[in-house]
């Protein structure tokens, strides 16, 4: 009996709002002809319906719960005054606009929609074009930043701004946005609990994605693609990382992945293709990388110091020009199981499972790591007679880091 | 000279190494088409193979026609020729047909699967001119070598440890050079080394014009910039040109003075 009342009582609640919330709407013909117009006399939780055309305004500022509709995707141009919408109330709604032309500054990150200290909000299927910042979060809670395209126009890093930034916000859904042509797609500065979803990020200035202390954040099914330098996780606890692509992210300094202080990860399911560096990896402990593919890369994964306890299993290393780059010879990471296509070894009993171990680092890998210059020596002959010699009878890459049970098929 | 070339010519042509070599550069050139299907991937694997075994089928294959052809040489000396023709003449056409072979043996499996409509054709030019010039001079290193040794087995060591040194000690000493003096700058060192050594500038102007190059990383964008210009490109043919005169200058050289 309790939960039919209150069910009762969520109904009417619904209705009530229903009848209260009005519905105003701004076009060039109406008799409310300008956004800010039509905030102004909005009621808490009314709707605003902005109809097709052209508007030319900015500091667009919501300081009340309001629901803005585009229909047909009217623009906003904000003529490079400045920030073009600001929210700052609780449960405000933006859907359908395209925003564009923000106001590039060096004193000030003005952003085409900025959220300050708001929860509850949601922003999707907004377009935005020619901008400077592009969705900024600013100590925001539970939002949500859904099916957004962000096509940039950034040429130089230092008057750039990113896609999508979140700055000390938390819960926040990030999914289904597609990013291109700004200096980060995704940054994310101490937000945590973040979801980052299905998101598209390519052609940045410099990284697709990037964490600075940021920890319990996930992301998955995303793909990066030919980013200036890649994705960057760095200072950031307990990221989970699954089901991503990182492709073509090729330059003398670039990288699919870059780990930079970053413990208990989870990476998983991952494709990392065609990368200088698949993953860089440098301060990184209790990470753990499982079934991840490595195809075609540079190196496949760059160790670069202070790494312990990491996982590397069932993962599969294909064609890479070095699978692995080590530069100690102390080595506290478990490599098993994992699929090298350069193991040259047998199987006699049949069971998966190569008799001989796999020595993931190759002399040329390792002489390369103590003296960069020598990279000039890559494809030569004598580069291949002495790694040859070495995976004979291995004497300077280091003892202990060897797969013991390296897979003799490809992991599907 | 011109007569004698031609001689020299059609008489490799006629002769079955030359078929077993187009041949096997033509299989190659299909093979590893089909493998790769792709035209960029494949001009990678086909520079590994083009930079040992040009030289070493030019040495090989230089010493062999002198000492074969000795007879034959002395019998033209006796005719009222030029010295340097007979030699030039000959030189001509041994790395002649070689060259043609590795051009037509690799270009038309390469122009069958649509070298001229893809972006790879200038990799895979710059890919058979400096395997032309290798072939140049390697054939030209092998005659000075089997002029300058009466002895057959003698030459064949020579001509081969030339090719060994220059293919694989070279960068062994390159290495332990780079890694012996880590602690200084070693760019212009690596880069002047490089250009001493015809393998080592072939690989590396091949090299550096593939995607392959951006994992030479700092080493590599400095070796981009002097070789990247057309200053530094010039500089490159210019030092294979060199390596190719040299040679054969010393070639008419030594045959003016010879006593057979």
């Amino acid at each position: 009996m309790k939960r039919k009342h209150v069910l009762i009582y969520v109904i009417l609640l619904l209705l009530g709002t229903n009848m209260w919330a009005s519905t105003i709407t701004v076009c060039s013909t109406c008799s409310i002809k300008t956004i800010k117009e039509a905030i102004a006399q909005a009621a808490d939780f009314d709707t605003i319906l902005i109809k097709k055309g052209t508007y030319n305004e900015f500091n667009i500022r919501i300081d009340k719960p309001l629901t803005l509709i585009g229909e047909d995707q009217p623009i906003i141009d904000g003529e490079e005054q400045g920030e073009i919408i600001q929210i700052a109330a609780n449960n405000v709604t933006i859907d359908g606009l395209h925003i564009k032309n923000v106001g590039t500054s060096y004193t000030s990150d003005y952003a085409a929609i900025r959220v300050i200290r708001s929860e509850d909000f949601v922003i999707q299927n907004v377009k935005l074009e020619r901008l400077f910042f592009g969705i900024y979060l600013e100590r925001s809670k539970n939002g949500k930043v859904l099916n957004n395209t962000i096509i940039g126009d950034a040429k130089d890093e230092y008057n750039s701004g990113n896609g999508i930034q979140l700055w000390h916000s938390q819960h926040i859904m990030v999914a289904n946005n597609s990013v291109q042509q700004v200096r980060d797609g995704i940054y994310l500065e101490f937000s945590d609990f973040i979801t980052i979803e299905n998101n598209y990020s390519a052609n940045n200035l410099r990284y697709g994605l990037h964490f600075m202390f940021s920890n319990d954040d996930i992301y998955e099914g995303n793909t990066f693609e030919s980013n200036g330098a890649g994705v960057a996780v760095m200072f950031s606890k307990r990221i989970n990382m699954h089901g991503n692509t990182f492709k073509n992210n090729w330059g003398t300094a670039s990288f699919g992945l870059l780990l930079k202080e970053i413990n208990d990860a989870e990476i998983s399911g991952n494709t990392f293709e065609e990368n200088t560096v698949g993953i860089s990896i440098e301060g990184s402990n209790r990470i753990v990388y499982k079934n991840n593919d490595f195809i075609r890369n540079g190196w496949a994964i760059k160790v670069r110091g202070a790494c312990y306890t990491n996982t590397i299993t069932r993962n599969n290393f294909l064609f890479n020009s070095f699978d692995l780059a080590y530069n100690s010879n102390l080595n506290d990471n478990v490599f098993e199981e994992n699929y090298w296509s350069d193991y040259t070894g047998y199987d006699l009993d049949r069971n998966g499972i190569g008799d001989i171990p796999y020595r993931p680092v190759k002399l040329f890998s390792y002489i390369v790591n103590r003296t960069p210059e020598t990279i000039i020596l890559l494809r030569s002959l004598f580069m291949d007679i002495i790694d040859f010699s070495e995976k004979v009878s291995p004497v300077f890459t280091p003892d202990n880091l060897v797969d013991a049970k390296p897979l003799m098929k490809r992991i599907k | 000279m011109i007569k004698i070339l031609k001689y020299s010519f059609y008489d490799l042509m006629r002769s079955r190494w030359s078929y077993v070599y187009f041949l096997f550069y033509l299989l190659l050139g299909f093979v590893l088409l089909f493998l790769n299907n792709e035209l960029s991937k494949a001009v990678i694997t086909l520079m590994n193979v083009i930079i040992v075994l040009v030289p070493l089928i030019g040495t090989i294959f230089g010493v062999m026609y002198f000492y074969n052809s000795k007879e034959f040489t002395e019998l033209l000396l006796a005719q009222p020729i030029k010295r340097s023709s007979i030699f030039f003449g000959q030189y001509l056409g041994v790395a002649g047909s070689l060259t043609m072979s590795l051009v037509l043996g690799l270009g038309i499996p390469f122009a069958l699967y649509g070298l001229f409509e893809s972006n790879a054709i200038w990799d895979f030019s710059l890919l058979l001119i400096t395997g032309a010039f290798l072939t140049m001079i390697f054939t030209a290193l092998a005659f000075n070598i089997a002029l300058s040794n009466e002895n057959k087995i003698k030459g064949f060591g020579y001509a081969v440890l030339v090719w060994l040194f220059l293919a694989v000690i070279y960068d062994g000493l390159f290495l332990m050079s780079l890694i012996v003096f880590e602690k200084y700058p070693l760019d212009n060192f690596s880069l002047i080394a490089t250009m001493f050594n015809p393998i080592d500038l072939s690989r590396t102007l091949i090299l550096l014009k593939l995607d392959i190059s951006a994992l030479l990383g700092y080493t590599g964008a400095i070796f981009k910039q002097f070789f990247g210009t057309n200053l530094g490109l010039m500089i490159s043919i210019v030092m294979l040109t060199l390596w190719t005169v040299i040679p054969v200058w010393r070639l008419g050289y030594k045959s003016k003075r010879k006593d057979f």
